[in-house]
Formats: structure tokens, sequence, C-alpha cells
């Protein structure tokens, strides 16, 4: 089930502490980067990034890159990698280029599988590595973790060792509090030769539920059978009163035939007219069909868009080797401005200007968000793809037994042979005059 | 249960059971199979039965299931596999229960699952099944009335039920015919069968043992045993277990009974647990659904399997008897038109062909209205019956449905003066011949679906069919052709049934159990979709009557 959580996966801190975008960046530079952030569902994410900036890569050597390790990233949940690579302006006027050249690695930690069911974490069980010394090529080697919830009360969680510094921002429309780990300040690491952050609950969390994100999507096929079924989109808006717009595209193969007459938009029992609908058909083996719609998502409700389709047959050579896999679906894309509850700002209306009440409240909340539901699998009719060895064998066989049998018969010719008389002397000269070409005796 | 019990006793009307007898406990199941690591949602359904259960004394019906997702890591939940264990009032199936979710446990903390795995509890056994079948794709089948499911893991390639009767078994049976007679993939019942072997674990079909020893007499007639009660339960069309509700969507289905018998040698749950294990290991290498092996078989012992090739041709051969005698009287029909005439094997009499199709029209239709009213009657009327005497309802449905049936028979008494009395005396054998075709026509299109049921009714009606001619003694064909009659055949086949299983019915209580399966089968028709009582009522019957109007030709 795809969730717009708030992960800072992608989250970019071009701005470091005494950085800033407009002085010319340093020549050999290299920030490396991990953010740790724990999931509502007691999954935690991390996050690192490398980006260097120079005509060629140099290799690395100790700081974050202790961490990766093959093992243990792939017992995990979820991961991803990316690189990007951007040219960027070495001074104000953009005379000379250079490269700049950004790694990241994304992965999720099963909470359940490396914290044994306890919330706890630390990098040593997720990496079974801790951090020894920075990269002597770095220029920044840095450890944020999210410790946004727990800020206030300080009985309920413990992070270890204590943080010296805290940065703050808004992310994703909450504001959000992270500890600072910087591993080349040297009063870190100094003190044990190793630092291993850990997390530990004071008092168990209670079972609750984890917090359900605004926008939530979910995919499914109805229907049963090979012949025809339903792509249905259930859509969630859990924003207690704010109604959003949400911009769906969907991508159909062209073998699921739909039929756009039966698009039907439903929110809370009654019909939903999306403001804005576009449909390009599918042309047969050429181009899928493609529908792109504005939905209008009233607050606290779930809105289910559905299309029936019908299944085809495809040519013969069309099948994959393992056609009763199935054939996937792409999952359709949700594109929203997604408003934030917390972010705004609290308005004093007795310290600010009266001025202030001729404009309107910047909310300043909205995020956008790029939501990706589930693939799908839909079967397809296949034909049993033993007959063509069947048809052959059988009318090979037929063709020979019968078709063999009346040539024979129709065909045959009969000879009368003379009964052999005599002894082997006329035998003998019977085979010398066959030989000479005589007639025989 | 029963019509023979005190009738004072059931006077007045039932008030209906509302209440489940032991309901599930909803909230101690989701908090431990979030416990266990698991993605849990739960849903409810209700549904009012048409008449009341007496076998499993319920009326209004409302529960509420629960299933946990187990999520493949770093797996796109496009495909899911599911373990089920449906738990009812009458067989609470508590140690299945705590097996799946010790299963689930286990589950959680691997690595190598490619798909997601559902755990799914169902209230109410075979209802909450379907109930949550139909919600998980979408339809409605069956007018039943669930809640939508929040959590969904795509495309589900497999399913195994389980039920245990207590935490030490001797055997496991396994169960394959599902609803309609549906099969699942025989790939399926070969992989349960190398899991016992491999665990030394004794896996019973039928509930009986494999038969040893095939070289002396012995070893095929026990498998003959269990080939006929396998043709006795596919030919029933029953859900023997959850599994047979899952075939219906291209599931592919199995039900594992935990059996414990006095044996000596017991397994434990350990030795169940490695065994699904390893199946659902197997199940999630599947790169494709199950499709390599054969979907139609017979199976007379567990290792062995008759193939559609080779049973097919039993049923064709009796279809053959009919179309010869359809084609022999066509011919003695044509052969009348000419005045020199084929020697016919009857008097010769002018034959009046727009005559005979005409007389032919009101056997037919008042056939189909008494079969239409086998079928509508019993269940609509029930009330209406039970207000005017003293029976419950189910026994109301059941004695209105054998009333029908009954009324039937007077019917060529009464039919003749309806009709009139020009039809001519070769009319009869007009009559035959579309009764001929009409019967080898369902006859084929059963037997093409639901081969035993097809060739278990073939094999009665036909050579009645075949022999009932209004000359000759009335008497004797008269008591072939009602001993061959769809309800005399479910009668007998329920005797045999219970003679195979060597637990052997006396009269009366052989009364009581066709008189429960009559009342079974209708509401199987309306819960789940059987297609039993439609195809009896509404196909057969109305051609056996006209086998019947046949031979009390006038």
């Amino acid at each position: 089930m795809a969730a717009a959580m708030p992960l800072p996966l992608f989250l970019l801190l071009l701005l470091g502490p005494g950085g800033r975008c407009l002085a010319e960046p340093q020549r050999d530079s290299l920030r490396e980067e991990l953010v740790i952030t724990p999931l509502p569902s007691g999954d935690v994410a991390a996050t690192f990034q490398f980006r260097t900036r120079w005509d060629s890569e140099l290799q690395r050597e100790g700081g974050l890159s202790v961490l990766l390790k093959a093992d243990r990233l792939f017992h995990t949940s979820y991961h991803s990698q990316a690189v990007h690579i951007r040219p960027v302006c070495r001074n104000a006027r953009c005379t000379s280029v250079s490269w700049e050249l950004r790694q990241t690695l994304s992965v999720v930690f099963d909470a359940f599988i490396t914290g044994q069911g306890k919330k706890d974490w630390s990098l040593f069980r997720m990496f079974s590595r801790t951090l020894t010394e920075p990269c002597p090529l770095a220029s920044e080697s840095r450890v944020y973790v999210d410790i946004t919830n727990y800020n206030q009360d300080n009985e309920t969680l413990e992070v270890n060792p204590p943080p010296t510094t805290t940065y703050h921002d808004v992310i994703l429309g909450t504001r959000k509090t992270y500890a600072i780990y910087d591993l080349l300040d040297t009063a870190m690491i100094n003190n044990s030769r190793n630092l291993n952050i850990q997390l530990k609950w004071k008092r168990p969390p209670e079972n609750e539920f984890p917090p359900v994100p605004f926008l939530h999507a979910q995919r499914y096929v109805s229907g049963y059978g090979l012949q025809k079924g339903e792509l249905s989109t259930l859509l969630y808006n859990t924003h207690p009163y704010r109604a959003f717009p949400v911009l769906l595209l969907d991508t159909v193969p062209w073998y699921l035939r739909l039929y756009v007459h039966t698009l039907t938009i439903t929110s809370k029992g009654k019909d939903n007219k999306p403001s804005y609908i576009h449909y390009q058909p599918a042309q047969d083996r050429l181009q899928p069909h493609l529908l792109e719609m504005l939905i209008q998502l009233p607050a606290n409700s779930v809105t289910k868009v559905s299309i029936q389709f019908e299944r085809a047959l495809l040519k013969w050579t069309e099948y994959t080797p393992d056609p009763n896999h199935g054939f996937y679906v792409s999952p359709s894309v949700l594109s929203a401005l997604v408003p934030s509850m917390v972010a705004a700002k609290p308005v004093d209306w007795e310290e600010s200007p009266l001025f202030n009440s001729l404009f309107p409240v910047s909310d300043g909340s909205n995020y956008f968000m790029r939501l990706y539901t589930e693939p799908l699998l839909v079967n397809l009719p296949t034909p049993d793809f033993s007959m063509p060895y069947n048809v052959i064998c059988l009318t090979c066989t037929v063709v020979a037994v019968c078709y063999g049998s009346f040539y024979n018969l129709l065909t045959r010719t009969f000879h009368i042979e003379e009964p052999r008389t005599g002894g082997l002397a006329k035998r003998l000269a019977n085979l010398i005059r066959r030989i000479r070409g005589v007639p025989p005796l | 249960m029963g019509l023979l019990s005190d009738p004072v006793r059931r006077r007045g009307a039932r008030p209906p059971r509302a209440a489940p007898q032991t309901a599930l406990p909803v909230a101690w199941l989701e908090r431990t199979m979030r416990a266990v690591g698991l993605e849990v949602h739960t849903q409810s359904f209700s549904r009012k039965l048409p008449f009341p259960d007496e076998t499993h004394e319920r009326y209004i019906v409302s529960g509420t299931n629960v299933y946990g997702i187990l999520r493949a890591p770093r797996a796109a939940s496009t495909e899911s596999l599911v373990l089920t264990v449906p738990c009812g009032s009458d067989s609470t199936n508590s140690q299945a229960v705590g097996l799946l979710l010790a299963l689930a446990a286990h589950f959680r903390g691997q690595i190598y699952w490619a798909k997601d795995i559902i755990f799914l509890v169902t209230e109410h056994d075979l209802l909450g099944t379907e109930a949550w079948l139909e919600a998980y794709h979408d339809v409605n089948v069956t007018g039943m009335q669930s809640s939508p499911l929040q959590g969904r893991a795509g495309a589900i390639q497999a399913a195994v039920a389980l039920e245990l009767s207590s935490d030490m078994v001797t055997s496991l049976d396994v169960a394959v015919e599902g609803l309609n007679g549906q099969l699942p993939n025989l790939d399926l019942l070969n992989l349960f069968q190398t899991f016992c072997q491999k665990g030394g674990l004794l896996c019973t079909l039928q509930g009986k043992l494999q038969p040893q020893d095939w070289t002396s007499l012995d070893g095929p007639l026990q498998g003959l045993q269990m080939l006929l009660l396998m043709v006795l339960r596919q030919a029933s069309g029953r859900p023997h277990g959850s599994h047979g509700l899952f075939l219906r969507y291209r599931v592919e289905a199995l039900t594992l009974r935990g059996i414990n018998s006095f044996r000596q040698y017991k397994y434990d749950l350990v030795a169940v647990g490695k065994a699904l294990e390893g199946m659902f290991r197997k199940l999630n290498h599947l790169l494709e659904r199950l499709h390599q092996s054969f979907f139609l078989y017979l199976l007379p012992a567990i290792s062995r399997f008759v193939s559609i090739g080779l049973y097919m041709p039993a049923a064709g051969f009796l279809l053959l008897v009919l179309g010869l005698k359809i084609s022999s009287l066509h011919e003695a029909g044509v052969g009348l038109e000419e005045p020199g005439g084929s020697p016919g094997p009857s008097v010769p009499l002018p034959p009046a062909q727009g005559m005979g199709l005409a007389s032919l029209v009101a056997p037919l239709l008042i056939s189909q209205a008494m079969g239409l009213a086998l079928y509508v009657l019993p269940v609509l009327g029930q009330h209406v019956a039970a207000q005017h005497f003293p029976v419950a309802e189910a026994e109301a449905v059941v004695l209105t449905l054998l009333a029908i049936y009954a009324a039937g028979l007077a019917l060529p008494h009464n039919t003749h003066r309806v009709v009139s009395t020009q039809a001519p005396d070769r009319g009869w054998m007009a009559l035959k011949l579309v009764a001929l075709i009409y019967l080898a026509l369902q006859l084929g299109c059963i037997a093409l679906t639901n081969f035993s049921l097809g060739f278990l009714l073939a094999a009665t009606m036909v050579p009645a069919a075949a022999l009932a001619k209004p000359h000759g003694s009335r008497t004797l064909y008269a008591a072939l052709l009602v001993l061959t009659s769809p309800a005399a055949t479910l009668l007998g086949s329920l005797f045999l049934w219970r003679e195979l299983q060597e637990a052997p019915l006396s009269l009366a209580e052989g009364w009581q159990l066709f008189l429960a399966a009559l009342a079974q089968g209708v509401l199987e028709h309306h819960t789940y979709g059987a297609l039993l009582f439609p195809l009896l009522s509404l196909g057969l019957y109305p051609c056996w009557l006209l086998f019947w109007n046949v031979l009390f030709w006038k």
C-alpha cells in the first residue's frame, strides 16, 4: 500500500553550516551524510548521501561507507539507490562549470526483524558496524537523527550519546527536529573511538495505531474469470476538514480493453464528477490507454474510481514464455498538493500589526506529493501451447497411415512370376545370361 | 431435528437465532496478530438465510472475519498465498488457530518470501469464507452483505484450509472436491503428498488409508471404493471445506483435516507445521499459476489418478445409447410417412406430423411449469406453509419439495383431459424423441462440467428413458422409472455413500439423512451458488416427467 508518509528519503541539504549557495563551491569537497528517521510503524529509514564536486571521483575510505555492508542492507524491507549528476557553476558568472555527483541509498529496516519486536534500535543492530573515524577526504561528515516526536518529553526515550547540536526545519509540511552528530568533531570520536547511536524507549510505547497519512491510495482488480474485470482505485483523504484536488494518471496496456463509458467515481456514496478528464484510447500493439483526471477529494472520505475492462486474446507469438504468470499493469500516479495541519504558523493577532488582517493567512504548509499505487498482475486467456505439437503428430500419423495405404493400394502393380524349374546348372547359366543382358532360358 | 420428532414441540413461531453461540474473539486475534508483526484487518458480514438451517442451527448470520497480511520484503505485493482456518460454532477449530499464529510468527522472521501471505480466520466457517472472497474480488455472487476490505495483497495464487480437532493427530485427511464438482490442480495434491512422505506423516483420502497391495485383488477393490466415494462427493456439488469456495475464483486450494483416531502413533503439531511450511515455501517459488497438471481427474488413491481421457468415454457410451435410440425413433417416424414403409416394430398408422407437434407443446409446457414450481415454490411458500401446518420453516420447505415432486406423478392422468383427444396414437413417439433429445443435451452438458454428476445421472436415467413406452407391462416400467428418478437416485446414492464409508444406514436414518440433504441442497444453492438443486429441479425433473407422460400415454 503506497503511503504518503513524511519520509525524508530524498532530503537534500545543500546548505551545510557555514556554506552558502552563492559562494564559490570548494573545488575538492566531499560531503557525506546519513539521515535516520524512525517511521510511525516502528521501522527505521536510513538514507545515505554522498556528494562530490570534482572533475573525477576519488575513492572514499572510512567515514560513513563503513556502514554499507551488503548482508545487512539486503535484510531490509525496502531499498532504493539513485545517482544524480548535474553541472554546477564555479562562480557567479558561470564561466567555468564543474560536475556534481550525488549518490543516494535509502533503506527501510524492518523493526520486527532487526529489533526483535521492540522499538529500540542502534547503529550496530542495523548495520552490524559502528562509526570509527571520519573519511579523511570528506569536508563534511554528519549523521542526522530525527527526534521530532520525542523532543518534548525526555522521560519516554533516550538517545545515546546525547546530541550536542540540533537542527530545525519544516519538511513536507511538518516541523522536524534533527539531532546532529558531526564525525569531524574531534570531541565526538575521541571519547570512545567509536560512535554507536542508540535509541532506547524507557517506557514501552502503547500498542497504538500508527498515524495515517493525509493521502494514500490502493488499487486492485475486481471480478474473476478470464473474460472481463474491473480496475478499481481507492483514494483516501484523511484530512479532517480540508478537501484538495488530486491528479490521477493511469496508463493501462492495450490488451485490457477499457470501457470508458463504465468509468464511475464515487465519494461518500455520491457521484463525483472530475474537473478535467483527458483520455487517449489505445491502439492495438502500438500504444496503451492514457487516462488523466483531476478529482476533488472531499475531506475525510474515500473516493472510488472504477472502470471495467475486457481481456484481449493475444496473437500466438505475442505471449511471453510464462503467460500463466500474468501481465503487469503499471501503477497509477497521483500528484497532489497535500495540505498540512500543523506547520501553519499560529498568528498572534494582539502582537502583529493591524494591516496583517488585510492579507489572507498564508498557510505555506502545502507540499507537493507524487504517489504511486501498487502494480497489478492480471491473467489473460492463454491457449494450450501444446496443441501445435499434438496437431502435427496427429496429422503426420494420419497422413502416413491412411494416405500411405491408399497410395500403396492404388499404385501397386502385380507381376506374374514363373516358377523356377531346373537344377543348379540351369540356374547358374541363367545368372550368367542375366549378367550378359540376354534373356534367360 | 427430524420430521418424525414431536410436532407438539414445534408448534408456534420459532424466534430467529441472531446471536452466535461461540463468537470469534476478534479483539484478541487482532492484538495477537499485530504482536506477531502482521498487518491486521477485519471484515464484518451478515446474511439472512432463506430458511433456518437445522444442521448448523443458524438463521440470521452475522460475523467478523479477521485476517493478517505478511508483506513480503522488497516485493511489490502483486501475488499472495492464503492460509485459512474456518471457525464455526460446531467445530471451534481452536488448535488450528494456534498453529496459524505459530506459523505466522515463524514466517515473519524469514527473508525468502516473494509473495505476501494472508492468514485468514473466518467466522461461521464457509459463510465467512464466501463473504471474504466476495469482498476481496469485489463481486456479489450470492447476496451476502459484506463490508469492503481495507487491505489487499494482489492476486491470490493458492490457498490451504486447515481444520484440526485436537493437538495430536494420527493422520491428515485431504479434501479436493469443491463447489459444483470443481477440482484444484493435481499438482497441489501431489505437493501435499510429497511433504507427507517427507515428514513421515500418514495422509488419507476420503478418510481411508491408501491401499498397499496392488497386485492382488484387495488393492484395486479398495481403490474402486475410494473412486466411488470421490464420484459421489463430486456429484453432490457441495464444497467439502473452505477450499471449495476458492476454486470458483480460480485459486487452487486444498483442505487439510487433522484426524485424531485410535492409533498408537501420533504426531504433534510441529510435524503438521513442518509440512505446511514446506508447502508454503514451494508455493512461494512458483513463477506461474499452477496449470501444468490435470484439472479434471478421479482419484482411486492419493498417489494414483484417472485422467479425463480415460473416463470420459464411459459417459460417451451412455449418451451413445440415447443417440441410437433417438435415431431409431426418427427412422420409425420417418418410415411411417411412406405408404410402403420400412418394416417398423409396431402397427403402421397414418401419422399426423402437424397434429403430433401441437400435442407435444402441452406436455412440455406443463412439465417445465412443474419444474419451475419445484424450484420456486418451496422457499417462497415456506411461511404460508408454516402458518397452516405445525411444521418449522425448514421442514415446510422439504415437505413442499416432496409434495410437488409427488404431484408430478399424478400429471399424466390430468393432462389428458387438457390435451384434445385427437392426439394420434403414435404421438408418444414424437414426445419420446423430444424427451430423449432433451435428456441427451442436458446430460452431455452436465457431464462436461461435472463428470461425476453426469455419469451418475446417465447411469440411472438412460436405461429407464430408453425403455419407456406405453405398451407392455406398465407397472414394471413405471417402477423402473420411479426408481431411477432424480430423487430416488439421490436417496440411493446416500445409502451407497454411507455403505462405502463402512457406516451403513438403517431405513429410518437414511430417510432422515435424505430430508436433511434436500434442505442442505436448497440452502447451498442460495448461499454458495451450488447448481445441483436448479439442475435437478429445472432440468432433469421436467425431462423425467416427459418420460412419465410417455409411459402413461393413452
